[in-house]
């Protein structure tokens, strides 16, 4: 679509003569001109323009003693001296005083600036012409021509052997940059589809570092566990506990609507993924009564009593489920890893 | 619509415009305000378990049933004890005034000793957590970051970082923690009232508890330190924008608005 | 320079000047800038909040640097904040602690730097409404309203690394759903997540890496953008409201020198002191309050900084659509917001070519337009932001619900709903409020303005006092221009033959009715409507 191809009736009126000349002798419409300049009272009252001036170097003086409090309370106060402010409250005496006064030294060379350009630099408006941005026809012919003389001379149109492995050499070049980024990271593999979780490993209370005993997980309770033989001071700890994380709780069995959750819980006591599926954010805001679990990122909502399925939220599928038992010793335990990738969902989840 | 906009000057057209709005504004409250039923519990144990039965029949009994054993507008009390009780009766939820999502927090309507004889007879219906004695909930002495570390673990996802508290589903809420006492924050983990899971002494020794109680000591609330100022709630970025908006951009436009503006003409004269 | 025979020696300043010049060619460039003229008006200053407050990022994030330890290495804390003594942390974490506890001014400089970051990019968001709804990006200035709305863009991304890097509990959710988002792209998704992560989440890398980007990377293409947006604001001068003795041909106002230099000159310091008093009073960010990130750990509340809201609100009130396809998985909760995030700001900064496809505006324009004088775009603008703020009510959903007592769950569907019927009520409504305003123009125009002087006639009626307007008010309010809709042409030409228009052409003459047919613009008031009432009916 080009302009070309618009009438000329269809475009808005024209602008450029409404605008600068009277058009019509008595026309009340017309623009009258920039009006007469006014003097302020300080172009004409040289005690005003005093009052200014003084004013104004006030203001700068103000700057220079905010700048040696700053630097007064930079040597007085104690970084970790706290001090009750009202309406603050127990804040750092070093962060108030720094700032209150770097913010008026500053603020004060500001005010004095622009009230020095309002009362006492000239304030008559002055008119700058425009010029169109567009170049004349003159100018855009040379460069026309300029262009195609330069351009015949490097012989681009008629030598194609050399401009074409020029763009071949100048396209295949970066690649060697991309190729570089290979090692930014290791392919991604099984490793989203699996966790530590393994047949036998204990389930570590996040709390006691403890192992969970059956009866140690009452109705209405909530428990965070870890894998048996994760520690906080792991190097990849980070890593394996955004995977590995469970979140216990304990339904009365007969309260349990799926039945395979039932079965994977032990005497109703359930291991649920604590990673949400919808973009991964620790879910774990549990609702005894109800046995809703919320996110507290994107309000995802999973029933903790019907196989975790999602009942509210942008996630997608429920929170998958880790099959307990209990060991010999009386401990709870991992029945395998969890049957499906725990955290949100990706393209080769399936 | 010539004939709306002729009537736009009517006098009335003001109040009608009010009106119209309050309306609307009312009725999206009430359709989207949350409804629900009434839940609650609550527990007790011994001493003056009679004295204790003569104020649950009058404060309690319409809800709870008579021995306490529940009904539809209220649950079961056997089982819950003492320190249910002490909490629920001692912030003033229980007794529920009227149904909602969840039972808040009121001016508390008996005095200890009431609440202790509530409990007691409570208890005596059936065992369950005991309130505890200052030496078991006072945070003295306890480890502030471990505290912060079990905070962040297994609270903070309801009520938020420092305890401000945040939203559930369906209207329901974790309230704040601000002044809330040791004893009723040691309560509300080993009993967990309303929605809010339990955390018993199986799974979070009472060493935990201490340590948790002294840290919402130490974060929440005026007398927490707020180094870097006004704490805006400790909400975090939704109060943090709202302030750059209205007072920092506000602020700025106000001294932008000065800096453009014409300086005063002298009068003619 | 001077010969040996110079008798006088110019002053130290004019010689130095001489000196620059001969390497420079100084003089040439200060002939056409230095008594550049910039017109007067306080929106005019929006810009200018952006442009400093960016300066003083730079200035105060150069600080941070030399003492931000930009990396995830496992360390104890042993600093003076007792509730956090013994953690584990990452150095990035520990050493942001350590700035803003031990070292000397380090926490007013952070959070500085915090409170400038959300200023610069609602500075931003209100200065570029300010050039949309004036339409002061029309031609010359699409190019500049594509650089500044990179800026925009830019901004957001620069901020989301910048609050990432402190490894807190907070922004470490937030890393968290930009990982899960990543992982939801189709095909490549698990490869970019590795990738950027070095590794599964969270990794030892992320903090390095946005770090580079956070520095370098981005502040420096929005430096060079930041240049760019100048350059050609001194090029195109700027746009000026309509009034007495202002055109289109020129600008009225004060030179830079010395006017605007004192006055721009002075805000650079108004604002870094309005910001720095902020920083004093109010806290931000106060990662001891929010903990060291682990992955298994949240807070309720969970938000990112405002700018990044607008997405938040889209990925929360998504529902959670997933389809599974020959062992593939489409996450589309999440890609759909995903897509429409990028769209909606693309939707605003494509506007100025839009406008110009339709309306077949090719020439040159300097005068901001009045809002009410262009209803169509006016009521686009508003639906926008309408949009837009729904979703950052969205984005703090939890919020509005603990404390306006609402159900969570009822505002994320008033969110869902309105965000498709908000826009368009907002659209209606504001079009009619523009034609309304354009009618108390003409109003005023014609019958002068209302004095509140109540006057009694001889039989009795009470009239209003209206006084006349001056003729440069006269010429204010009725210098817009008056546009005549596009017509297709007729079916079949002067010679008979039918005429072929493109389905394209229909539809832009249909949206350039939209713009300009008869109900979308008052008739400006006439000359001789104007002597009419004047003589005819005399002052009432």
């Amino acid at each position: 679509m080009s302009s070309q191809e618009i009438p000329e009736e269809n475009l808005p009126a024209g602008q450029d003569t409404a605008h600068g000349a009277v058009m019509v002798a008595d026309d009340p419409f017309a623009d009258p001109g920039l009006p007469p300049h006014k003097p302020r009272i300080q172009d004409i009252d040289e005690r005003a323009a005093r009052r200014s001036e003084r004013a104004v170097a006030f203001m700068f003086t103000l700057s220079m003693l905010a700048t040696v409090g700053f630097i007064a309370s930079y040597v007085i106060f104690p970084v970790d001296k706290i001090v009750y402010i009202w309406p603050f409250g127990r804040v750092s005496a070093l962060n108030f005083a720094l700032g209150w006064t770097l913010g008026l030294a500053l603020f004060f060379i500001g005010a004095g600036a622009v009230h020095w350009a309002r009362t006492l630099m000239s304030d008559v408006e002055i008119a700058d012409e425009r010029h169109p941005i567009a170049a004349d026809a003159e100018t855009k012919a040379k460069v026309m021509s300029d262009f195609a003389a330069g351009a015949a001379e490097s012989g681009m149109g008629r030598r194609k052997l050399i401009r074409n492995t020029m763009f071949g050499a100048l396209s295949l070049v970066p690649l060697s940059g991309i190729v570089l980024l290979r090692d930014m990271g290791p392919l991604p593999e099984k490793k989203l589809r699996t966790t530590m979780w393994t047949k036998g490993l204990q389930l570590i209370n996040m709390n006691t570092h403890e192992p969970l005993r059956p009866e140690d997980v009452a109705v209405g309770s909530l428990t965070f566990a870890m894998p048996e033989g994760l520690s906080e001071h792991d190097h990849h700890f980070q890593t394996e506990i955004a995977k590995a994380a469970l979140m216990i709780v304990r339904i009365q069995p007969e309260d349990i609507k799926d039945k395979r959750e039932l079965e994977w819980s032990h005497e109703g006591i359930v291991a649920f993924s604590k990673i949400c599926t919808h973009v991964g954010c620790p879910i774990s805001l549990y609702e005894q009564q109800t046995h809703h679990v919320l996110c507290p990122c994107h309000q995802s909502t999973f029933d903790l009593s019907d196989g975790a399925r999602v009942i509210f939220g942008p996630a997608g599928h429920a929170l998958p489920q880790l099959r307990i038992g209990v060991n010999d010793k009386g401990f709870l335990e991992a029945l395998g890893d969890f049957d499906e990738p725990v955290g949100p969902s990706f393209w080769e989840r399936g | 619509m010539k004939k709306l906009s002729a009537r736009r000057r009517h006098p009335l057209a003001a109040v009608v415009v009010l009106l119209l709005a309050l309306a609307a504004t009312g009725g999206l409250y009430a359709a989207f305000a949350p409804a629900g039923t009434a839940k609650a519990d609550e527990t007790a144990q011994s001493l003056a378990i009679e004295e204790g039965k003569k104020l649950y029949s009058v404060g309690c009994a319409s809800c709870h049933g008579t021995g306490g054993q529940g009904t539809t507008d209220g649950p079961s009390l056997v089982g819950v004890g003492s320190a249910a009780v002490d909490f629920q009766v001692g912030t003033g939820r229980m007794p529920a005034q009227q149904p909602g999502a969840q039972v808040p927090k009121k001016k508390v309507i008996y005095s200890q000793a009431e609440i202790d004889q509530l409990a007691a007879y409570v208890a005596s219906l059936g065992a369950g957590p005991i309130t505890p004695t200052e030496s078991q909930y006072s945070p003295d002495g306890a480890d502030i970051a471990k505290g912060g570390e079990l905070f962040r673990t297994n609270c903070a996802q309801c009520h938020n970082f420092t305890g401000e508290g945040g939203a559930l589903t369906y209207g329901k809420y974790a309230p704040s923690l601000e002044g809330v006492s040791p004893k009723h924050l040691f309560e509300a983990m080993q009993t967990g009232p309303q929605n809010m899971p339990s955390f018993p002494d199986s799974t979070m020794p009472e060493k935990e508890k201490k340590d948790i109680i002294a840290y919402v000591q130490a974060v929440n609330g005026d007398k927490a330190d707020s180094p870097g100022g006004l704490s805006l709630g400790g909400l975090g970025p939704v109060s943090e924008g709202l302030f750059a908006w209205v007072f920092g951009l506000g602020a700025l436009i106000a001294v932008a608005i000065w800096v453009a503006a014409h300086t005063a003409k002298a009068k003619k004269s | 320079m001077s010969t040996v025979t110079d008798t006088k020696k110019a002053p130290a300043g004019e010689r130095v000047a001489d000196w620059a010049d001969g390497r420079l060619g100084i003089y040439t460039l200060a002939k056409a800038n230095m008594r550049k003229i910039f017109p007067d008006h306080w929106s005019f200053m929006l810009g200018e909040i952006c442009l400093y407050s960016f300066l003083i990022i730079i200035l105060t994030g150069v600080y941070l640097t030399m003492f931000f330890h930009p990396s995830m290495n496992e360390v104890e804390y042993v600093g003076p904040y007792v509730p956090l003594q013994g953690q584990l942390m990452s150095e990035a974490f520990n050493s942001t602690m350590h700035i803003s506890f031990e070292v000397r001014g380090g926490l007013l400089i952070r959070q500085i730097h915090h409170w400038a970051a959300l200023i610069f990019l609602a500075g931003m968001f209100v200065h570029m409404m300010r050039v949309f709804f004036t339409g002061a990006f029309r031609k010359p200035r699409e190019i500049n309203w594509l650089f500044g709305f990179l800026l925009f863009f830019l901004g957001m991304f620069t901020g989301f690394t910048g609050y990432s890097l402190p490894d807190d509990l907070l922004s470490g959710t937030g890393v968290r759903f930009m990982q899960g988002a990543i992982l939801s792209v189709p095909v490549i998704g698990t490869y970019l997540s590795m990738f950027l992560f070095g590794g599964e989440f969270p990794g030892g890398d992320f903090v390095a890496r946005f770090y580079s980007a956070h520095i370098l990377l981005l502040p420096g293409i929005m430096l060079g953008l930041v240049v760019a947006h100048l350059i050609l604001v001194f090029f195109h001068k700027h746009t000026q409201f309509e009034g007495p003795g202002r055109t289109n041909k020129n600008v009225v106002g004060m030179p830079l020198l010395p006017v605007y230099m004192a006055k721009a000159g002075g805000f650079f310091f108004l604002v870094f002191g309005v910001i720095a008093v902020i920083s004093a009073i109010a806290s931000i960010n106060p990662i001891w309050a929010l903990g060291p990130y682990r992955p298994d750990q949240v807070s309720t509340g969970a938000q990112p900084d405002w700018y990044m809201g607008f997405a938040e609100g889209l990925i929360r009130v998504m529902p959670g659509w997933e389809i599974n396809l020959w062992g593939h998985t489409l996450v589309l909760g999440v890609m759909i917001p995903l897509a429409i995030f990028p769209a909606v700001l693309a939707a605003i900064a494509v506007y100025p070519f839009i406008e110009s496809w339709i309306t077949g505006d090719k020439r040159e324009h300097h005068i901001a337009q009045r809002p009410r004088n262009a209803p169509t775009r006016t009521g686009f603008g508003v639906a926008w932001i309408t949009a837009y703020m729904i979703m950052l009510v969205g984005g703090g959903n939890d919020l509005w619900a603990t404390h306006f007592h609402l159900s969570l769950n009822s505002i994320t569907w008033f969110v869902r709903i309105f965000f498709f019927v908000g826009p368009v009520i907002a659209f209606i409504v504001t079009k009619r409020i523009c034609l309304g305003l354009q009618r108390r123009d003409k109003e005023k125009v014609l019958h002068g303005r209302e004095s509140g002087i109540i006057k009694r006639l001889p039989h009795g009626e009470f009239v209003e006092i209206h006084q006349p307007l001056s003729q440069g008010e006269l010429h204010r309010l009725t210098a817009h221009e008056q546009y005549a809709a596009a017509e297709l042409p007729p079916a079949v030409d002067e010679n008979g033959v039918e005429r072929k228009i493109g389905r394209i052409e229909k539809l832009r003459v249909k949206l350039n009715k939209g713009y300009y047919a008869d109900d979308n613009q008052v008739a400006k008031p006439t000359v001789e409507e104007y002597k009419e009432i004047q003589s005819g009916h005399g002052h009432h």
